[in-house]
C-alpha cells in the first residue's frame, strides 16, 4: 500500500526533516507515527498525499511513485486518499454538508448520488443532524469529525491523520479514534502520526517512532 | 458531457454566488466596466447614426449662387443666358426673393423677425447641378461663376458633405482608439478582481488542491466569474447607451426637423449590441485568464 525506500527530505534551507526512512505499509494495517514534536511526522504524511517530494529515495502509494508523478496526474491520486489534516482545513463559508460535498463534487460525482454519500459519511461520524451547521458553530470535536466524514466520503482504501485526537478532550478523542477504528475494521489502511497511543489500542496497531527525522528501530 | 455539463454549471453557480456575496463591490465593479464600455458603444451609435445621414444627404454637387441684393431682375436673365452657354453647367432653377422670403417667413421664429425688417432681405438666387461633379470641376465652375456681374456669393453645397466625411473618418479612428483602451482598461478591471477573488478565495483554492481538484476544476469559476462580470458590465453599457438614446431623440429629432433632415436617432442595432455584449463577455473572460496565470500558479 505505502512503500518508503530510503526516502529523505531535506528543505531549502538545510533543514532534514526526514533521513533515509524506509518501511513498508501493508493492505488493511493500521499504524501509528509517533515522536517528539518537529520530528518529522507531518513531513512523512505530506510525503504519501504528495503535498510535499522525497529530495532523495523513493515513495511509493498504491504502487505509483508520487515523487516521480507529473503535476497534472497529482489529483488523482489525491482522490483515492482520506486525509485528516492537523489544522482540518475546513472551509468556513460553507456549512458541514457542503464541506463534505467538495470532495465529490471535485471528483464529479452526480449531484444527487454525491448528497446521498455526503449525507452516509456525515452519519458515520454523528453529524447528520448538524449538515446545515457551519464549521463556527461546531465544536472542537464536531470540527475533527467533519474534516473525518471529508476525509471517508470518497471511500478511499487509504486513510491519513495528522495528529486527529490532539487537542481534545479525553472522551471526545475517545469518540474520534473510535470512528478510525470502525474504518480499520472495514479493511481501510490507516496511517496516523500521533501522541496518543492509548486511543487505537484495540487495533494493537504497528507503531513506526521518528526521532530528528530518522526511523527508530 | 455529463460530467463536463455539471462541472460547468456547478462553477457557473459558484461564481454567481461569489458575485452575489458581496453586492457592493460587484457594483461597483459592474458600473465601472458599464462606463468604460458605454463610451465607444454609445460613440459607435452616433457614428452609425452620422454616417446615416451622411449617407442619405447624397453627396450630389450643387451650387448655390446668390445675386447682389440690388441686382433687377434684368440681371438675372442675362445671367440666365449665360447658364445657357456654359457647358459645364447641366440645369439651374431660379429662386425669386419674393418666394424666399414667404418661405423663410414660415420657419418657426423667423416670422417676427422678418416683419420687422423695413425690406426683402434675401437676394435672388440660382441651384446649378454641374455636368461634372467631381470636386475639381465644380470649384472650377463656382470660380468662374463668382466673377459674373452682380453675383455676391457663390456657395458649394457638397462641401459640407464631404467635410462630414472626413470628420466622421476621424470619428471612426478615434472611436477605435478609444475602445482599444477601454478595452484594455476593463481587462485591467476584471484582472484586478480576479486576483482579489484568489486571495479571498486562497482557502477555498488550498483546500481543494489538497482533495485532488485539478488545475481545470480550479479555474472553471473563475472563468465564469470573469465573464459574468464582463456580461454585467456589457448590460450596463447597454443601459447607459439605452437611456443615453431616449434622452436624445427627442431633441435630436427637432434640430432634425428645424433644418428639414427628416431625421430620428436610432439605438444600437441587435447587432452592435450582440457584438458589445459579447466583447464584454470576451474581455472579463480574457482579464480572469491573465489574472490567473499570475497568480493562482503560487498557491
Amino acid at each position: 500500500m505505502i512503500r518508503f525506500d530510503h526516502a529523505t527530505k531535506r528543505y531549502p534551507g538545510g533543514l532534514t526533516a526526514l533521513s533515509d526512512v524506509s518501511f513498508d505499509v501493508a493492505p488493511g494495517e493500521m499504524v501509528l507515527v509517533g515522536g517528539h514534536s518537529g520530528a518529522g511526522k507531518s513531513t512523512l504524511l505530506k510525503l504519501i498525499a504528495a503535498i510535499e517530494r522525497p529530495t532523495g529515495g523513493a515513495v511509493l502509494v498504491n504502487g505509483q511513485n508520487v515523487g516521480a508523478l507529473k503535476r497534472a496526474a497529482i489529483p488523482y491520486l489525491r482522490r483515492n486518499l482520506g486525509v485528516v489534516f492537523q489544522d482540518q482545513k475546513l472551509l468556513f463559508d460553507r456549512n458541514a454538508f457542503e464541506n463534505v460535498m467538495l470532495p465529490l463534487a471535485i471528483a464529479g460525482f452526480p449531484p444527487r448520488e454525491a448528497a446521498k454519500r455526503a449525507r452516509a459519511a456525515l452519519d458515520k461520524v454523528g453529524l447528520l443532524e448538524r449538515e446545515k451547521a457551519m464549521p463556527v458553530a461546531l465544536s472542537g470535536g464536531e470540527q475533527q469529525r467533519l474534516s473525518i466524514a471529508r476525509a471517508v466520503v470518497n471511500r478511499p482504501n487509504l486513510l491519513l491523520a495528522d495528529e486527529p485526537t490532539a487537542h481534545l478532550d479525553p472522551d471526545t478523542a475517545r469518540d474520534v479514534a473510535e470512528i478510525f477504528l470502525d474504518f480499520h475494521r472495514v479493511g481501510v489502511t490507516v496511517f496516523i502520526a500521533t501522541y496518543d497511543d492509548a486511543y487505537f489500542a484495540p487495533a494493537a496497531p504497528r507503531k513506526l517512532t521518528l526521532d530528528h527525522g530518522r526511523l527508530l528501530a | 458531457m455529463n460530467i463536463w455539463f455539471s462541472h460547468q454549471s456547478a462553477a457557473f453557480s459558484l461564481a454567481l454566488r461569489r458575485l452575489l456575496v458581496a453586492p457592493v463591490n460587484t457594483l461597483l465593479s459592474l458600473l465601472a466596466m458599464g462606463i468604460a464600455l458605454a463610451l465607444p458603444a454609445g460613440g459607435q451609435m452616433l457614428f452609425a447614426n452620422a454616417q446615416q445621414l451622411a449617407n442619405r444627404s447624397a453627396p450630389a454637387a450643387r451650387i448655390s449662387l446668390y445675386l447682389a441684393v440690388d441686382a433687377d431682375r434684368k440681371a438675372a436673365t442675362d445671367l440666365e443666358s449665360k447658364f445657357k452657354n456654359n457647358p459645364a453647367i447641366k440645369s439651374w432653377q431660379f429662386m425669386a426673393r419674393e418666394e424666399t422670403l414667404a418661405r423663410m417667413k414660415k420657419s418657426e421664429g423667423l416670422g417676427d423677425v422678418i416683419d420687422a425688417l423695413p425690406k426683402n432681405p434675401f437676394p435672388d438666387a440660382y441651384t446649378l447641378v454641374p455636368r461634372d461633379e467631381g470636386p475639381d470641376a465644380t470649384e472650377k465652375l463656382a470660380a468662374e461663376l463668382r466673377k459674373l456681374p452682380k453675383v455676391d456669393h457663390v456657395q458649394l453645397d457638397s462641401a459640407w458633405v464631404r467635410r462630414l466625411d472626413a470628420l466622421l473618418r476621424l470619428g471612426r479612428t478615434s472611436l477605435l482608439l478609444l475602445a482599444t483602451l477601454l478595452g484594455v482598461g476593463l481587462i485591467a478591471i476584471t484582472f484586478n478582481t480576479i486576483r482579489l477573488q484568489v486571495l479571498t478565495q486562497r482557502a477555498e483554492i488550498e483546500v481543494s488542491r489538497l482533495l485532488g481538484a485539478t488545475d481545470a476544476f480550479i479555474r472553471r469559476p473563475f472563468y465564469w466569474f470573469g465573464a459574468l462580470q464582463g456580461l454585467g458590465g456589457g448590460l450596463v453599457a447597454w443601459c447607459i447607451v439605452r437611456l443615453a438614446t431616449l434622452g436624445l431623440a427627442g431633441p435630436i429629432g427637432e434640430l432634425g426637423q428645424l433644418y428639414s433632415l427628416g431625421f430620428t436617432l436610432e439605438p444600437l442595432s441587435a447587432v452592435g449590441s450582440g457584438v458589445l455584449l459579447l466583447a464584454a463577455v470576451g474581455l472579463g473572460w480574457a482579464g480572469a485568464a491573465l489574472s490567473l496565470r499570475q497568480y493562482l500558479k503560487d498557491i
